[in-house]
């Protein structure tokens, strides 16, 4: 089997899909040239400063859909800094591993939640550091690792 | 239900071809280059099979040669041909955007070893015209190799008038026939072809195993293996008896069978494509009349291929996809590309291929499922909402 099944089940009941018109923090990153787009959409609770709701829509393979559905679970409720901690590993972990050629499909997953956050950083005048360097590479430098 | 709609990949092997071979693994077990009883029966084995293929191509025996698939026998035309040309100065390929990456590949070496290449670009229908190969000829042209049916998009090229255009020019010309071989008619005398590969297990003989046809007094062949004396010294290597004669039975079913198949594989395929392209913003990819009896490609806009490959396998359905992360590269197919298809059309591709196998139930499954499953990964792609609300224009 090409897929474990927790990314089956992520890539066939794929948790989160939709769109918010309301999103706080909208990130949008991959291109048609790979193969692969990844939209998130995050709504903040300012109080809290914690995720209240988060959606996404994938263009892409059963790996992108997968890891971009399991990361969405894994910032739902979760504070801000914590979907700024999340890394493409921790994705791919929760998801009983990718093959190695499917691993940068899990890069643009922890891409596109910062990018959701960085929007929502921009939109409300907040500071970052480097933390939110949003790659701006061709394809091929994750596709290589 | 599982259906198997991925013959242009590979296919299964014949009953026929596989009681050929069974006999061969432990009956006529022997080295056909040995003087002995158990040798020459070998020998015998592999001589009755040549005569197969010569027959069914119109050939002579002699000008057959087996390899060890299509890949093999692509790589000996083209450098047998670039050799030739290159002892009397011509230094000049001409081939297409869409052939088979063991031609291309093949080229991109020759051309670093300085010769010069031109591939003619494909038009929209996937068909090359004869005109086209006319105006890329050239005094110094030593080869043009055209493809006799593409393997994606299924469309057959005019190879009768591309080899009698060439044969006048006086220029070899070769074609991979690779997915047309048991399909397509094919006469080597009658179409002016001077070299041809196809691959065995396309029409259900054994993985391993191709043939290389090369008219005698054309061009000398150059080895692409050195060693013993096998295939009169152009191809060593001890011959692969069991795949070599399964491969002729293979051959010799397909082409006695081939108007019945094609009428067959046709008529599923026609059901297939008309029941497909009214799913929305789809389309046929390559000319709808001049295209290989089970093959059907397809774009379906706004989706992934392999998202849509991993759903049909689940619902029992087996084919393929020109996307990148089917090719393991980052681009889409090649072939897509050169029929002008923008990157994300490109990327959700569908590549359905027949054989006589598949049944009519087996198509109402495809048409059954597929709908559903586009419509699932359309309603998870932002490419697809953009197209929706007008933020994207529809390509297709």
């Amino acid at each position: 089997m090409l897929y474990s099944e927790k990314v089956m089940d992520h890539f066939q009941n794929p948790r989160n899909v939709g769109k918010m018109d309301d999103a706080d923090g909208v990130g949008e990153v991959g291109n048609a040239k790979c193969g692969d787009i990844m939209r998130m959409y995050i709504k903040v609770d300012k109080d809290t400063q914690t995720i209240s709701d988060v959606k996404f829509n994938t263009f892409g393979c059963g790996s992108a859909i997968a890891t971009s559905s399991m990361a969405t679970e894994m910032i739902k409720g979760k504070p801000v800094t914590d979907a700024l901690a999340l890394s493409n590993k921790a994705v791919v972990e929760a998801l009983d591993g990718l093959p190695a050629y499917k691993l940068h499909c899990s890069v643009l997953a922890e891409q596109a939640v910062k990018a959701a956050v960085k929007d929502y950083y921009d939109k409300n005048g907040i500071t970052y550091g480097k933390e939110l360097n949003i790659c701006d590479h061709d394809c091929e430098h994750c596709a290589g690792e | 239900m599982r259906v198997y709609a991925d013959n242009a990949a590979t296919t299964a092997v014949s009953d026929a071809a596989v009681a050929a071979m069974l006999p061969c693994f432990q009956e006529f077990y022997g080295n056909p280059s040995s003087l002995h009883t158990i040798g020459q029966r070998a020998a015998e084995k592999l001589s009755v099979a040549r005569q197969i293929f010569a027959q069914r191509l119109n050939c002579d025996p002699s000008e057959i040669t087996f390899t060890s698939g299509g890949s093999e026998a692509d790589n000996q035309a083209l450098r047998s041909a670039a050799a030739a040309g290159a002892k009397k100065g011509r230094k000049h390929i001409i081939s297409t955007e869409f052939e088979h990456h063991a031609i291309l590949h093949t080229l991109e070496r020759l051309e670093k070893e300085g010769f010069e290449i031109t591939l003619l670009k494909i038009p929209k229908s996937g068909v090359i015209s004869p005109e086209q190969v006319r105006e890329a000829l050239r005094p110094d042209t030593c080869l043009v190799s055209i493809m006799f049916a593409n393997n994606e998009i299924g469309t057959i090229q005019p190879i009768s008038e591309i080899g009698r255009l060439c044969r006048e020019a006086g220029v070899p010309f070769h074609t991979d026939a690779v997915q047309a071989a048991g399909h397509l008619p094919i006469d080597v005398r009658n179409m002016n072809i001077d070299l041809l590969s196809l691959s065995a297990h396309k029409f259900h003989g054994p993985k391993g195993v191709g043939v290389l046809y090369a008219r005698k007094g054309c061009i000398p062949l150059v080895n692409v293996i050195y060693g013993g004396a096998q295939e009169r010294g152009k191809r060593a290597g001890t011959e692969n008896i069991p795949g070599i004669v399964g491969s002729a039975a293979a051959f010799d079913e397909a082409c006695a069978n081939m108007e019945k198949n094609a009428l067959k594989m046709t008529a599923l395929r026609d059901k297939l494509i008309d029941g497909l392209t009214k799913i929305s913003h789809s389309i046929l990819n390559g000319e709808r009349e001049r295209r290989l009896p089970g093959n059907v490609n397809l774009c379906f806009e706004g989706i992934e291929g392999e998202s849509l490959l991993l759903l049909l396998d689940q619902e029992g359905v087996c084919a393929s996809s020109g996307s990148a992360c089917t090719s393991g590269s980052l681009d889409p197919s090649h072939v897509l590309l050169a029929l002008g298809l923008p990157h994300e059309v490109a990327h959700g591709s569908l590549r359905l291929s027949l054989s006589e196998y598949n049944t009519e139930e087996e198509i109402d499954h495809i048409l059954a499922v597929t709908p559903g499953i586009v419509e699932y990964l359309r309603n998870i792609s932002p490419v697809w909402d953009e197209l929706e609300h007008g933020q994207r224009k529809h390509i297709i």
